[in-house]
Protein backbone atom coordinates (compact mmCIF):
# COMPACT_ATOMS: atom_id res chain seq x y z
CA UNK A 1 0.00 0.00 0.00
CA UNK A 2 1.07 3.61 -0.37
CA UNK A 3 2.52 5.59 1.86
CA UNK A 4 0.49 8.73 2.76
CA UNK A 5 3.15 11.80 3.83
CA UNK A 6 3.33 15.82 3.73
CA UNK A 7 0.98 18.35 3.43
CA UNK A 8 0.62 19.82 0.07
CA UNK A 9 -0.99 23.43 -0.37
CA UNK A 10 -2.60 24.74 -3.68
CA UNK A 11 -2.39 27.91 -4.22
CA UNK A 12 -3.90 29.60 -6.44
CA UNK A 13 -2.54 33.23 -6.58
CA UNK A 14 -4.49 36.00 -7.72
CA UNK A 15 -2.62 38.78 -9.79
CA UNK A 16 0.60 37.32 -9.98
CA UNK A 17 0.76 37.25 -6.39
CA UNK A 18 -0.18 35.05 -3.46
CA UNK A 19 -3.73 35.33 -2.35
CA UNK A 20 -4.04 36.59 1.51
CA UNK A 21 -5.80 33.02 1.44
CA UNK A 22 -2.93 31.31 -0.23
CA UNK A 23 -1.05 32.56 2.95
CA UNK A 24 -3.12 31.54 5.23
CA UNK A 25 -2.88 28.24 3.73
CA UNK A 26 0.40 28.03 4.11
CA UNK A 27 0.48 29.51 7.68
CA UNK A 28 -1.68 26.69 8.25
CA UNK A 29 -0.05 23.78 6.81
CA UNK A 30 2.72 24.64 8.24
CA UNK A 31 1.66 24.54 11.66
CA UNK A 32 -0.04 21.10 10.80
CA UNK A 33 3.28 20.07 9.36
CA UNK A 34 5.36 21.02 12.49
CA UNK A 35 2.58 18.72 14.59
CA UNK A 36 2.96 15.46 12.71
CA UNK A 37 6.55 15.68 12.09
CA UNK A 38 6.05 16.24 8.64
CA UNK A 39 6.94 18.58 5.64
CA UNK A 40 4.63 21.37 3.64
CA UNK A 41 4.89 21.78 -0.04
CA UNK A 42 2.82 24.39 -2.23
CA UNK A 43 1.36 23.63 -5.44
CA UNK A 44 1.14 26.93 -8.01
CA UNK A 45 -0.80 25.98 -11.33
CA UNK A 46 -0.43 28.83 -14.50
CA UNK A 47 0.49 30.23 -17.40
CA UNK A 48 3.52 32.27 -15.64
CA UNK A 49 3.54 30.81 -12.31
CA UNK A 50 6.85 30.10 -12.53
CA UNK A 51 7.96 33.93 -11.14
CA UNK A 52 6.30 33.92 -8.02
CA UNK A 53 7.44 30.36 -7.46
CA UNK A 54 9.97 31.01 -4.28
CA UNK A 55 7.59 32.84 -2.86
CA UNK A 56 5.29 29.99 -0.46
CA UNK A 57 8.97 29.37 0.82
CA UNK A 58 8.99 32.82 2.67
CA UNK A 59 5.78 31.61 4.50
CA UNK A 60 6.66 28.17 5.47
CA UNK A 61 7.06 25.53 2.65
CA UNK A 62 10.03 23.77 2.27
CA UNK A 63 8.83 22.47 -1.57
CA UNK A 64 7.08 24.68 -4.06
CA UNK A 65 5.69 22.46 -7.07
CA UNK A 66 5.32 24.06 -10.46
CA UNK A 67 3.00 23.44 -12.96
CA UNK A 68 2.86 25.58 -15.74
CA UNK A 69 1.84 26.41 -19.23
CA UNK A 70 -0.67 27.92 -21.82
CA UNK A 71 -3.00 25.23 -20.69
CA UNK A 72 -3.94 27.06 -17.81
CA UNK A 73 -4.42 30.13 -18.90
CA UNK A 74 -7.67 30.16 -17.85
CA UNK A 75 -9.50 28.19 -15.13
CA UNK A 76 -11.35 24.78 -16.44
CA UNK A 77 -12.38 22.27 -14.01
CA UNK A 78 -10.92 19.25 -15.89
CA UNK A 79 -7.72 20.32 -16.87
CA UNK A 80 -6.82 21.76 -13.12
CA UNK A 81 -8.02 18.90 -12.04
CA UNK A 82 -5.55 16.59 -14.15
CA UNK A 83 -2.33 18.47 -12.90
CA UNK A 84 -3.55 18.56 -9.47
CA UNK A 85 -4.40 14.55 -9.34
CA UNK A 86 -0.67 14.38 -11.52
CA UNK A 87 1.12 16.48 -8.75
CA UNK A 88 -0.43 14.56 -5.84
CA UNK A 89 -0.22 10.89 -7.30
CA UNK A 90 3.63 11.55 -7.87
CA UNK A 91 4.03 13.15 -4.43
CA UNK A 92 1.69 11.41 -2.34
CA UNK A 93 0.46 13.39 0.09
CA UNK A 94 -1.95 12.86 3.87
CA UNK A 95 -3.08 16.57 3.61
CA UNK A 96 -4.47 18.58 0.58
CA UNK A 97 -5.04 22.08 1.08
CA UNK A 98 -7.35 24.28 -1.11
CA UNK A 99 -9.02 27.50 -0.03
CA UNK A 100 -12.79 27.72 0.03
CA UNK A 101 -12.71 29.78 -3.52
CA UNK A 102 -14.64 29.67 -6.57
CA UNK A 103 -11.84 27.31 -7.75
CA UNK A 104 -11.25 25.31 -4.63
CA UNK A 105 -14.64 24.59 -3.97
CA UNK A 106 -15.07 23.25 -7.52
CA UNK A 107 -12.06 21.52 -7.80
CA UNK A 108 -11.76 19.77 -3.97
CA UNK A 109 -14.90 17.43 -4.49
CA UNK A 110 -13.94 16.50 -8.15
CA UNK A 111 -10.29 15.74 -7.19
CA UNK A 112 -11.84 13.95 -3.60
CA UNK A 113 -14.34 11.25 -5.74
CA UNK A 114 -11.08 10.88 -8.28
CA UNK A 115 -8.83 9.81 -5.56
CA UNK A 116 -11.31 7.52 -3.99
CA UNK A 117 -11.00 9.44 -0.82
CA UNK A 118 -13.84 12.43 0.52
CA UNK A 119 -13.17 16.38 1.12
CA UNK A 120 -14.34 18.71 3.25
CA UNK A 121 -15.35 22.28 2.07
CA UNK A 122 -15.35 25.36 4.04
CA UNK A 123 -13.42 24.41 7.10
CA UNK A 124 -12.37 26.99 9.92
CA UNK A 125 -10.60 25.10 12.39
CA UNK A 126 -8.27 22.44 11.68
CA UNK A 127 -6.55 20.11 14.46
CA UNK A 128 -4.64 16.95 14.84
CA UNK A 129 -6.24 13.88 16.58
CA UNK A 130 -3.77 12.44 19.44
CA UNK A 131 -4.95 9.00 18.84
CA UNK A 132 -4.80 8.61 15.33
CA UNK A 133 -2.75 11.86 13.93
CA UNK A 134 -5.62 12.22 11.71
CA UNK A 135 -7.23 15.94 10.80
CA UNK A 136 -10.11 16.70 13.36
CA UNK A 137 -12.03 19.31 10.33
CA UNK A 138 -14.43 21.99 11.73
CA UNK A 139 -16.58 23.42 9.31
CA UNK A 140 -20.48 25.17 10.09
CA UNK A 141 -23.09 23.51 8.58
CA UNK A 142 -26.90 24.40 8.86
CA UNK A 143 -25.52 28.02 7.53
CA UNK A 144 -24.10 28.46 10.31
CA UNK A 145 -26.72 27.43 12.99
CA UNK A 146 -24.26 24.96 14.06
CA UNK A 147 -20.45 23.76 13.63
CA UNK A 148 -19.07 20.37 12.73
CA UNK A 149 -15.77 18.18 13.98
CA UNK A 150 -15.81 16.00 11.06
CA UNK A 151 -13.05 13.22 10.47
CA UNK A 152 -12.02 11.85 6.98
CA UNK A 153 -11.04 7.91 7.01
CA UNK A 154 -9.59 7.92 4.05
CA UNK A 155 -6.05 9.53 2.48
CA UNK A 156 -5.20 11.35 1.50
CA UNK A 157 -7.15 14.06 3.74
CA UNK A 158 -8.42 17.32 1.48
CA UNK A 159 -10.03 20.24 3.20
CA UNK A 160 -11.21 24.14 1.57
CA UNK A 161 -10.54 26.41 3.73
CA UNK A 162 -12.53 29.24 4.35
CA UNK A 163 -10.94 32.70 3.81
CA UNK A 164 -10.18 34.93 7.01
CA UNK A 165 -10.83 32.14 9.42
CA UNK A 166 -6.82 31.40 9.30
CA UNK A 167 -4.08 33.70 10.95
CA UNK A 168 -1.65 34.39 7.97
CA UNK A 169 1.86 33.50 9.25
CA UNK A 170 4.64 36.29 9.43
CA UNK A 171 6.92 36.53 6.21
CA UNK A 172 10.30 35.28 6.11
CA UNK A 173 12.13 35.84 2.93
CA UNK A 174 15.40 34.11 4.25
CA UNK A 175 14.16 30.77 4.01
CA UNK A 176 15.52 28.55 1.50
CA UNK A 177 13.45 25.60 -0.20
CA UNK A 178 13.07 23.29 -3.81
CA UNK A 179 11.12 24.47 -6.48
CA UNK A 180 10.55 21.31 -8.62
CA UNK A 181 8.66 21.59 -11.84
CA UNK A 182 5.75 19.23 -12.98
CA UNK A 183 4.75 18.67 -16.51
CA UNK A 184 1.91 18.06 -17.31
CA UNK A 185 0.82 17.22 -20.61
CA UNK A 186 -3.12 17.28 -21.72
CA UNK A 187 -4.17 17.08 -25.25
CA UNK A 188 -6.70 19.94 -25.66
CA UNK A 189 -9.13 18.30 -28.12
CA UNK A 190 -9.91 16.03 -25.31
CA UNK A 191 -11.82 18.23 -23.07
CA UNK A 192 -15.42 18.78 -23.01
CA UNK A 193 -15.31 22.00 -21.26
CA UNK A 194 -14.41 24.97 -23.06
CA UNK A 195 -13.82 28.96 -21.93
CA UNK A 196 -15.57 31.37 -23.96
CA UNK A 197 -15.39 34.36 -22.30
CA UNK A 198 -15.51 36.10 -18.79
CA UNK A 199 -17.30 39.07 -17.79
CA UNK A 200 -16.20 41.34 -15.16
CA UNK A 201 -17.83 44.29 -13.18
CA UNK A 202 -15.31 46.92 -12.52
CA UNK A 203 -15.33 47.96 -8.62
CA UNK A 204 -15.46 51.55 -7.88
CA UNK A 205 -13.69 52.89 -4.98
CA UNK A 206 -12.75 50.26 -2.01
CA UNK A 207 -13.04 46.16 -2.21
CA UNK A 208 -15.66 44.47 0.21
CA UNK A 209 -12.94 41.78 1.22
CA UNK A 210 -10.67 44.30 2.24
CA UNK A 211 -12.87 47.26 3.86
CA UNK A 212 -12.31 48.52 7.04
CA UNK A 213 -15.67 49.80 7.51
CA UNK A 214 -18.77 47.94 6.06
CA UNK A 215 -22.12 49.02 5.16
CA UNK A 216 -24.51 46.30 4.69
CA UNK A 217 -28.42 46.76 3.40
CA UNK A 218 -30.69 44.32 4.25
CA UNK A 219 -34.40 43.48 2.23
CA UNK A 220 -35.68 46.52 4.51
CA UNK A 221 -34.08 48.76 2.99
CA UNK A 222 -37.06 48.35 -0.17
CA UNK A 223 -35.41 49.22 -3.27
CA UNK A 224 -31.97 50.68 -5.38
CA UNK A 225 -32.81 54.07 -3.67
CA UNK A 226 -32.34 53.55 -0.25
CA UNK A 227 -28.85 51.97 -1.12
CA UNK A 228 -27.44 54.98 -2.24
CA UNK A 229 -27.70 56.44 1.34
CA UNK A 230 -25.53 53.57 2.59
CA UNK A 231 -23.01 54.67 -0.27
CA UNK A 232 -22.69 57.39 0.68
CA UNK A 233 -22.30 56.77 4.00
CA UNK A 234 -19.36 54.25 3.03
CA UNK A 235 -18.04 56.75 1.16
CA UNK A 236 -17.50 58.82 4.27
CA UNK A 237 -16.10 56.11 6.08
CA UNK A 238 -13.91 55.74 3.53
CA UNK A 239 -15.41 51.83 3.38
CA UNK A 240 -17.65 49.79 1.12
CA UNK A 241 -21.50 49.19 0.90
CA UNK A 242 -22.27 44.99 1.25
CA UNK A 243 -25.69 43.23 1.19
CA UNK A 244 -27.64 40.70 2.66
CA UNK A 245 -29.47 38.17 -0.16
CA UNK A 246 -32.61 39.55 -1.12
CA UNK A 247 -31.43 42.94 -2.03
CA UNK A 248 -29.13 40.97 -4.83
CA UNK A 249 -31.78 38.59 -5.64
CA UNK A 250 -34.12 41.38 -6.27
CA UNK A 251 -31.53 43.51 -8.43
CA UNK A 252 -31.59 46.01 -5.95
CA UNK A 253 -27.48 45.86 -5.79
CA UNK A 254 -25.35 43.62 -7.91
CA UNK A 255 -25.07 39.87 -6.78
CA UNK A 256 -21.19 40.81 -6.15
CA UNK A 257 -22.23 42.66 -2.57
CA UNK A 258 -23.84 39.51 -1.67
CA UNK A 259 -21.93 39.28 2.08
CA UNK A 260 -22.15 35.52 3.43
CA UNK A 261 -21.82 31.64 3.20
CA UNK A 262 -22.68 31.80 -0.74
CA UNK A 263 -20.98 35.65 -0.60
CA UNK A 264 -18.04 37.47 0.48
CA UNK A 265 -16.55 36.86 3.51
CA UNK A 266 -15.64 40.07 4.93
CA UNK A 267 -13.90 41.19 8.35
CA UNK A 268 -14.09 44.95 8.43
CA UNK A 269 -13.17 46.61 12.03
CA UNK A 270 -16.77 47.78 11.93
CA UNK A 271 -20.00 46.78 10.59
CA UNK A 272 -23.14 48.88 9.85
CA UNK A 273 -26.04 46.47 9.87
CA UNK A 274 -28.94 48.21 8.43
CA UNK A 275 -32.53 46.49 7.54
CA UNK A 276 -30.60 43.52 8.11
CA UNK A 277 -32.52 40.64 10.21
CA UNK A 278 -29.40 38.92 11.27
CA UNK A 279 -29.50 35.40 9.46
CA UNK A 280 -27.34 32.98 10.02
CA UNK A 281 -26.23 32.46 6.76
CA UNK A 282 -25.69 36.47 6.47
CA UNK A 283 -23.95 36.21 10.03
CA UNK A 284 -21.29 33.84 8.34
CA UNK A 285 -20.36 36.10 6.10
CA UNK A 286 -18.73 38.73 8.66
CA UNK A 287 -18.02 36.70 11.85
CA UNK A 288 -14.68 38.70 11.81
CA UNK A 289 -16.39 42.23 12.31
CA UNK A 290 -15.13 43.73 15.27
CA UNK A 291 -17.91 45.48 16.13
CA UNK A 292 -21.12 45.18 14.56
CA UNK A 293 -24.08 48.45 15.10
CA UNK A 294 -27.40 47.05 13.80
CA UNK A 295 -30.52 49.79 12.66
CA UNK A 296 -33.52 47.54 12.67
CA UNK A 297 -37.17 48.30 13.65
CA UNK A 298 -37.85 45.09 14.74
CA UNK A 299 -36.27 45.01 18.66
CA UNK A 300 -36.45 41.21 18.51
CA UNK A 301 -34.21 41.08 15.13
CA UNK A 302 -31.46 38.38 15.82
CA UNK A 303 -28.46 40.92 14.31
CA UNK A 304 -29.21 43.00 17.68
CA UNK A 305 -27.95 39.54 19.31
CA UNK A 306 -24.91 39.69 17.95
CA UNK A 307 -24.25 43.30 17.37
CA UNK A 308 -22.54 45.47 19.64
CA UNK A 309 -24.61 48.76 19.19
CA UNK A 310 -27.77 49.26 18.34
CA UNK A 311 -31.01 51.71 17.51
CA UNK A 312 -34.48 50.32 17.20
CA UNK A 313 -36.40 52.11 14.97
CA UNK A 314 -36.86 53.11 10.99
CA UNK A 315 -33.29 53.33 9.28
CA UNK A 316 -35.19 56.13 6.60
CA UNK A 317 -35.82 58.41 9.89
CA UNK A 318 -32.31 57.10 11.61
CA UNK A 319 -29.91 56.84 8.90
CA UNK A 320 -30.30 60.87 7.74
CA UNK A 321 -29.65 62.16 10.85
CA UNK A 322 -26.34 59.59 11.53
CA UNK A 323 -25.23 60.26 8.05
CA UNK A 324 -25.31 64.19 8.75
CA UNK A 325 -23.58 63.88 12.34
CA UNK A 326 -21.09 61.02 11.02
CA UNK A 327 -20.18 64.19 8.27
CA UNK A 328 -19.60 66.57 10.89
CA UNK A 329 -17.49 64.60 12.77
CA UNK A 330 -15.31 63.51 9.58
CA UNK A 331 -15.61 66.94 8.00
CA UNK B 1 -35.19 17.61 -27.17
CA UNK B 2 -33.12 17.55 -23.99
CA UNK B 3 -33.78 15.65 -20.82
CA UNK B 4 -32.78 16.59 -17.47
CA UNK B 5 -32.47 15.13 -14.03
CA UNK B 6 -32.68 17.05 -11.63
CA UNK B 7 -31.38 16.06 -7.96
CA UNK B 8 -33.33 17.95 -5.18
CA UNK B 9 -33.03 17.48 -1.28
CA UNK B 10 -35.79 17.53 1.90
CA UNK B 11 -33.96 19.70 4.17
CA UNK B 12 -34.86 21.54 7.26
CA UNK B 13 -36.34 25.06 6.47
CA UNK B 14 -32.94 27.39 6.04
CA UNK B 15 -34.98 30.31 6.43
CA UNK B 16 -36.47 29.35 10.16
CA UNK B 17 -35.47 31.91 12.66
CA UNK B 18 -32.09 30.90 14.05
CA UNK B 19 -33.69 30.63 17.78
CA UNK B 20 -35.58 27.44 16.89
CA UNK B 21 -32.49 25.95 15.69
CA UNK B 22 -31.59 23.53 18.26
CA UNK B 23 -29.63 20.18 18.52
CA UNK B 24 -29.15 17.39 20.39
CA UNK B 25 -25.15 17.13 21.36
CA UNK B 26 -24.87 13.68 23.04
CA UNK B 27 -26.31 12.13 19.81
CA UNK B 28 -24.91 14.65 17.22
CA UNK B 29 -28.37 15.07 15.65
CA UNK B 30 -30.24 18.31 15.02
CA UNK B 31 -33.46 18.69 16.53
CA UNK B 32 -36.11 19.42 13.68
CA UNK B 33 -38.34 22.24 15.26
CA UNK B 34 -41.83 21.18 15.83
CA UNK B 35 -44.37 23.01 13.41
CA UNK B 36 -41.76 24.45 10.50
CA UNK B 37 -41.83 21.99 8.06
CA UNK B 38 -39.20 21.02 6.04
CA UNK B 39 -38.57 22.55 2.37
CA UNK B 40 -36.67 21.39 -0.64
CA UNK B 41 -33.26 22.77 -0.35
CA UNK B 42 -32.76 26.56 -1.65
CA UNK B 43 -30.24 25.93 -4.47
CA UNK B 44 -32.03 23.02 -6.10
CA UNK B 45 -34.96 24.80 -6.49
CA UNK B 46 -32.77 26.83 -8.50
CA UNK B 47 -31.82 24.00 -10.19
CA UNK B 48 -35.29 22.69 -11.18
CA UNK B 49 -36.44 26.61 -12.51
CA UNK B 50 -33.29 26.17 -14.50
CA UNK B 51 -34.37 22.76 -16.05
CA UNK B 52 -37.72 24.28 -16.74
CA UNK B 53 -35.98 27.28 -18.59
CA UNK B 54 -34.34 25.04 -20.60
CA UNK B 55 -37.53 22.98 -21.35
CA UNK B 56 -39.56 26.19 -22.08
CA UNK B 57 -36.89 26.84 -24.90
CA UNK B 58 -35.94 23.44 -26.37
CA UNK B 59 -38.13 21.35 -25.26
CA UNK B 60 -37.58 17.98 -23.44
CA UNK B 61 -38.35 16.00 -20.32
CA UNK B 62 -37.89 16.68 -16.93
CA UNK B 63 -37.37 14.09 -13.95
CA UNK B 64 -36.84 14.98 -10.29
CA UNK B 65 -34.51 12.70 -8.32
CA UNK B 66 -34.80 12.76 -4.81
CA UNK B 67 -32.55 10.50 -1.80
CA UNK B 68 -33.63 10.69 1.91
CA UNK B 69 -36.11 9.09 4.14
CA UNK B 70 -39.43 10.56 5.84
CA UNK B 71 -39.46 12.46 2.40
CA UNK B 72 -42.94 14.31 2.91
CA UNK B 73 -45.32 13.77 -0.72
CA UNK B 74 -45.87 17.71 -0.24
CA UNK B 75 -42.88 18.74 -0.01
CA UNK B 76 -40.76 16.86 -2.90
CA UNK B 77 -44.03 17.30 -5.38
CA UNK B 78 -42.99 20.27 -5.23
CA UNK B 79 -41.03 19.42 -8.36
CA UNK B 80 -43.95 18.56 -10.12
CA UNK B 81 -46.07 21.23 -9.44
CA UNK B 82 -42.83 23.29 -10.74
CA UNK B 83 -43.06 21.13 -13.88
CA UNK B 84 -41.21 18.42 -13.64
CA UNK B 85 -42.13 15.23 -15.83
CA UNK B 86 -41.45 12.49 -13.71
CA UNK B 87 -40.32 12.26 -9.33
CA UNK B 88 -38.14 9.78 -8.71
CA UNK B 89 -37.47 8.94 -4.66
CA UNK B 90 -34.38 6.92 -3.72
CA UNK B 91 -36.40 5.97 -0.27
CA UNK B 92 -34.90 3.19 2.12
CA UNK B 93 -33.66 3.50 5.85
CA UNK B 94 -30.43 2.34 4.27
CA UNK B 95 -30.03 5.63 2.06
CA UNK B 96 -29.95 7.62 5.69
CA UNK B 97 -27.38 9.47 7.23
CA UNK B 98 -25.19 9.83 4.13
CA UNK B 99 -22.01 11.64 3.51
CA UNK B 100 -21.25 13.07 0.24
CA UNK B 101 -19.40 10.61 -0.92
CA UNK B 102 -22.37 7.29 -0.41
CA UNK B 103 -24.63 9.72 -1.76
CA UNK B 104 -23.59 10.86 -4.92
CA UNK B 105 -22.84 7.26 -5.81
CA UNK B 106 -26.83 6.20 -4.88
CA UNK B 107 -27.45 8.96 -7.00
CA UNK B 108 -25.17 7.88 -9.77
CA UNK B 109 -26.60 4.40 -10.07
CA UNK B 110 -30.50 6.17 -9.99
CA UNK B 111 -28.88 8.07 -12.87
CA UNK B 112 -27.47 5.29 -14.75
CA UNK B 113 -30.60 3.15 -14.02
CA UNK B 114 -32.89 6.79 -15.48
CA UNK B 115 -30.51 5.97 -18.39
CA UNK B 116 -31.41 8.53 -20.92
CA UNK B 117 -29.85 12.08 -19.92
CA UNK B 118 -28.49 15.00 -21.30
CA UNK B 119 -27.98 17.39 -18.35
CA UNK B 120 -27.53 16.74 -14.62
CA UNK B 121 -28.92 20.09 -12.36
CA UNK B 122 -28.04 19.73 -9.08
CA UNK B 123 -28.12 23.40 -6.53
CA UNK B 124 -24.57 23.99 -5.23
CA UNK B 125 -25.11 23.11 -2.03
CA UNK B 126 -27.78 21.22 0.43
CA UNK B 127 -28.76 24.09 2.54
CA UNK B 128 -28.47 21.31 6.03
CA UNK B 129 -24.97 20.04 5.62
CA UNK B 130 -23.66 22.84 3.27
CA UNK B 131 -21.50 20.09 1.74
CA UNK B 132 -21.18 21.31 -1.48
CA UNK B 133 -20.07 17.79 -3.25
CA UNK B 134 -22.80 15.89 -4.61
CA UNK B 135 -22.76 17.45 -7.83
CA UNK B 136 -19.12 17.28 -9.19
CA UNK B 137 -19.22 13.44 -7.06
CA UNK B 138 -21.81 12.55 -9.71
CA UNK B 139 -19.91 14.23 -12.84
CA UNK B 140 -16.45 12.22 -11.52
CA UNK B 141 -18.63 8.78 -10.99
CA UNK B 142 -19.85 8.36 -13.90
CA UNK B 143 -17.14 10.50 -15.94
CA UNK B 144 -19.06 13.69 -16.63
CA UNK B 145 -17.96 17.34 -17.58
CA UNK B 146 -19.21 19.58 -15.12
CA UNK B 147 -19.71 23.07 -14.15
CA UNK B 148 -20.53 24.10 -10.55
CA UNK B 149 -22.43 27.30 -9.07
CA UNK B 150 -24.32 28.49 -12.89
CA UNK B 151 -26.48 32.11 -12.81
CA UNK B 152 -27.78 30.79 -16.18
CA UNK B 153 -27.76 27.74 -18.16
CA UNK B 154 -28.39 27.75 -22.14
CA UNK B 155 -28.60 24.76 -24.64
CA UNK B 156 -27.32 26.30 -27.85
CA UNK B 157 -26.09 23.75 -30.80
CA UNK B 158 -26.28 20.34 -29.10
CA UNK B 159 -24.13 21.86 -26.32
CA UNK B 160 -24.79 23.72 -22.73
CA UNK B 161 -23.82 27.11 -22.11
CA UNK B 162 -22.87 28.04 -18.91
CA UNK B 163 -22.42 30.95 -17.03
CA UNK B 164 -20.41 30.11 -14.01
CA UNK B 165 -20.14 32.71 -10.86
CA UNK B 166 -16.43 34.40 -10.13
CA UNK B 167 -16.35 36.76 -7.18
CA UNK B 168 -16.51 40.08 -9.45
CA UNK B 169 -18.85 38.28 -12.47
CA UNK B 170 -18.71 35.36 -14.62
CA UNK B 171 -17.45 33.20 -17.02
CA UNK B 172 -19.01 31.75 -20.15
CA UNK B 173 -18.10 28.05 -20.22
CA UNK B 174 -19.44 25.54 -23.26
CA UNK B 175 -19.71 22.50 -22.11
CA UNK B 176 -20.47 19.11 -24.25
CA UNK B 177 -23.25 16.83 -23.15
CA UNK B 178 -24.08 14.82 -20.91
CA UNK B 179 -22.94 17.13 -17.95
CA UNK B 180 -23.56 18.31 -14.67
CA UNK B 181 -24.01 21.55 -14.02
CA UNK B 182 -24.84 23.35 -9.89
CA UNK B 183 -26.88 26.22 -9.70
CA UNK B 184 -26.38 29.21 -7.19
CA UNK B 185 -28.78 31.67 -6.52
CA UNK B 186 -27.45 34.10 -8.68
CA UNK B 187 -30.12 32.15 -11.23
CA UNK B 188 -33.23 33.75 -11.85
CA UNK B 189 -35.56 33.01 -9.32
CA UNK B 190 -37.39 29.77 -8.92
CA UNK B 191 -41.15 30.35 -10.08
CA UNK B 192 -44.20 29.61 -8.01
CA UNK B 193 -46.34 26.38 -9.42
CA UNK B 194 -50.06 27.57 -10.14
CA UNK B 195 -53.31 25.94 -8.45
CA UNK B 196 -53.20 23.82 -11.93
CA UNK B 197 -50.42 22.32 -11.30
CA UNK B 198 -50.41 21.73 -7.65
CA UNK B 199 -53.78 19.97 -8.18
CA UNK B 200 -52.23 17.89 -11.35
CA UNK B 201 -48.85 17.27 -8.85
CA UNK B 202 -51.20 15.83 -6.64
CA UNK B 203 -52.78 12.93 -8.20
CA UNK B 204 -49.39 12.05 -9.68
CA UNK B 205 -47.59 9.45 -7.58
CA UNK B 206 -43.69 9.03 -7.72
CA UNK B 207 -41.64 6.09 -8.36
CA UNK B 208 -39.99 4.73 -5.40
CA UNK B 209 -36.78 2.95 -5.56
CA UNK B 210 -35.14 0.77 -3.29
CA UNK B 211 -31.34 -0.04 -2.99
CA UNK B 212 -31.94 -3.31 -4.82
CA UNK B 213 -33.74 -1.57 -7.41
CA UNK B 214 -30.56 0.53 -8.43
CA UNK B 215 -28.45 -2.34 -8.21
CA UNK B 216 -26.27 -0.74 -4.82
CA UNK B 217 -24.40 -2.31 -2.22
CA UNK B 218 -25.65 -1.28 0.99
CA UNK B 219 -22.55 -1.32 2.45
CA UNK B 220 -21.74 1.68 -0.28
CA UNK B 221 -24.77 3.64 0.54
CA UNK B 222 -26.00 5.53 3.49
CA UNK B 223 -24.22 6.01 7.12
CA UNK B 224 -22.98 2.35 6.29
CA UNK B 225 -21.25 3.63 3.21
CA UNK B 226 -19.58 7.08 4.74
CA UNK B 227 -15.60 8.68 4.08
CA UNK B 228 -16.20 11.34 6.47
CA UNK B 229 -17.19 10.30 10.31
CA UNK B 230 -18.99 13.14 12.11
CA UNK B 231 -17.26 13.01 15.30
CA UNK B 232 -19.17 16.17 17.26
CA UNK B 233 -21.84 18.98 16.56
CA UNK B 234 -22.41 21.14 18.41
CA UNK B 235 -23.63 25.30 18.75
CA UNK B 236 -21.08 27.92 19.09
CA UNK B 237 -22.77 30.65 21.61
CA UNK B 238 -21.46 33.90 19.82
CA UNK B 239 -24.01 36.14 21.07
CA UNK B 240 -22.90 39.92 22.07
CA UNK B 241 -24.31 42.05 24.85
CA UNK B 242 -25.35 45.24 22.49
CA UNK B 243 -25.84 48.30 23.95
CA UNK B 244 -29.42 49.92 23.03
CA UNK B 245 -29.54 53.30 21.95
CA UNK B 246 -32.88 54.82 22.83
CA UNK B 247 -34.49 58.31 22.69
CA UNK B 248 -37.55 59.92 22.46
CA UNK B 249 -37.51 59.97 18.45
CA UNK B 250 -35.38 58.09 15.69
CA UNK B 251 -33.57 61.18 14.85
CA UNK B 252 -32.44 61.67 18.16
CA UNK B 253 -31.67 58.25 18.67
CA UNK B 254 -29.17 58.34 15.53
CA UNK B 255 -27.12 61.43 17.22
CA UNK B 256 -26.90 59.58 20.54
CA UNK B 257 -25.40 56.59 18.46
CA UNK B 258 -22.73 58.49 16.86
CA UNK B 259 -22.08 60.13 19.73
CA UNK B 260 -21.41 56.74 21.78
CA UNK B 261 -19.43 55.35 18.59
CA UNK B 262 -17.24 58.22 19.20
CA UNK B 263 -16.96 58.07 22.49
CA UNK B 264 -16.00 55.15 22.18
CA UNK B 265 -13.74 55.35 19.33
CA UNK B 266 -15.52 53.34 16.87
CA UNK B 267 -15.35 56.46 14.12
C1 LIG C 1 -27.99 28.00 1.88
C2 LIG C 1 -28.32 29.43 2.03
C3 LIG C 1 -27.31 30.33 1.86
C4 LIG C 1 -27.58 31.67 2.05
N1 LIG C 1 -26.55 32.52 1.89
C5 LIG C 1 -26.76 33.81 2.19
C6 LIG C 1 -25.69 34.75 2.13
O1 LIG C 1 -24.57 34.41 1.73
N2 LIG C 1 -25.95 36.01 2.47
C7 LIG C 1 -27.18 36.43 2.88
O2 LIG C 1 -27.34 37.60 3.21
N3 LIG C 1 -28.21 35.58 2.91
C8 LIG C 1 -28.03 34.28 2.58
N4 LIG C 1 -29.10 33.44 2.62
C9 LIG C 1 -30.44 33.98 2.90
C10 LIG C 1 -30.74 34.13 4.37
O3 LIG C 1 -31.27 32.93 4.87
C11 LIG C 1 -31.77 35.24 4.65
O4 LIG C 1 -32.93 35.00 3.89
C12 LIG C 1 -31.29 36.63 4.30
O5 LIG C 1 -30.00 36.86 4.83
C13 LIG C 1 -32.25 37.62 4.86
O6 LIG C 1 -31.88 38.91 4.45
P1 LIG C 1 -32.40 40.20 5.22
O7 LIG C 1 -31.91 40.18 6.62
O8 LIG C 1 -32.02 41.35 4.39
O9 LIG C 1 -33.98 40.05 5.09
P2 LIG C 1 -35.08 39.76 6.20
O10 LIG C 1 -34.76 38.57 6.97
O11 LIG C 1 -36.38 39.83 5.50
O12 LIG C 1 -34.94 40.98 7.16
C14 LIG C 1 -35.26 42.29 6.85
C15 LIG C 1 -35.11 43.09 8.11
O13 LIG C 1 -35.31 44.47 7.83
C16 LIG C 1 -36.01 45.05 8.90
N5 LIG C 1 -36.71 46.23 8.36
C17 LIG C 1 -37.67 46.26 7.40
N6 LIG C 1 -38.03 47.53 7.15
C18 LIG C 1 -37.28 48.32 7.94
C19 LIG C 1 -37.19 49.73 8.15
N7 LIG C 1 -37.94 50.58 7.44
N8 LIG C 1 -36.31 50.18 9.06
C20 LIG C 1 -35.55 49.33 9.77
N9 LIG C 1 -35.58 47.99 9.62
C21 LIG C 1 -36.45 47.50 8.72
C22 LIG C 1 -36.94 43.98 9.39
O14 LIG C 1 -37.26 44.21 10.76
C23 LIG C 1 -36.09 42.73 9.22
O15 LIG C 1 -35.37 42.42 10.39
C24 LIG C 1 -28.87 32.10 2.40
C25 LIG C 1 -29.88 31.18 2.52
C26 LIG C 1 -29.63 29.86 2.33
C27 LIG C 1 -30.74 28.91 2.46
Amino acid sequence: MERYQGILAYCETANGKLSPLDTELLGTGSQLATELGQSLSALLIGTDVGAIASEPLAYGASKVYVVEGPLFKDYITEIYLVGLAKVISETSPEIVLLGQTQIGRDLAPRLAFRLKTAATLDCTALTIDPATKRMLMTKPVFGGNAMAIQMCEVSPQIVTLRSKAFSPPVKDSSRQGEIIKISVAIDPASTRTKFLERKTEAVSGIKLEEAKVIVTGGRGIGGPEGFKQLEELAQILKGAVGASRPPCDNKWVSDNLQVGLTGKIVSPKMCIAVAVSGSSQHLSGYSGAKVIVAINKDAEANIFKVAHYGVVGDWKKVLPVFLAEVKKLVS
Amino acid sequence: MINIIVCVKQTTDPEAPPCSFKIDSSANRVIFPAGIPPVISTFDEYAMEAALRIKDKVGGKITALSLGVNLLRDVVKKTLSMGADELVLLEDPAFADGDSWSTAYALSMAIKKIGDYDLILCGRQAVDWDSGQVGSGIAEILGLPSVTVARKVEIVEGKARVERVIPDGYELIEMSLPGVVTLGNEHAAPRYPNVRSIMAAKRKEPIVWKPADIGVDPAMIGSRGRRVKLTRLFQSARYTKCEMVSADTPEEAARKLVAKLRANKVI
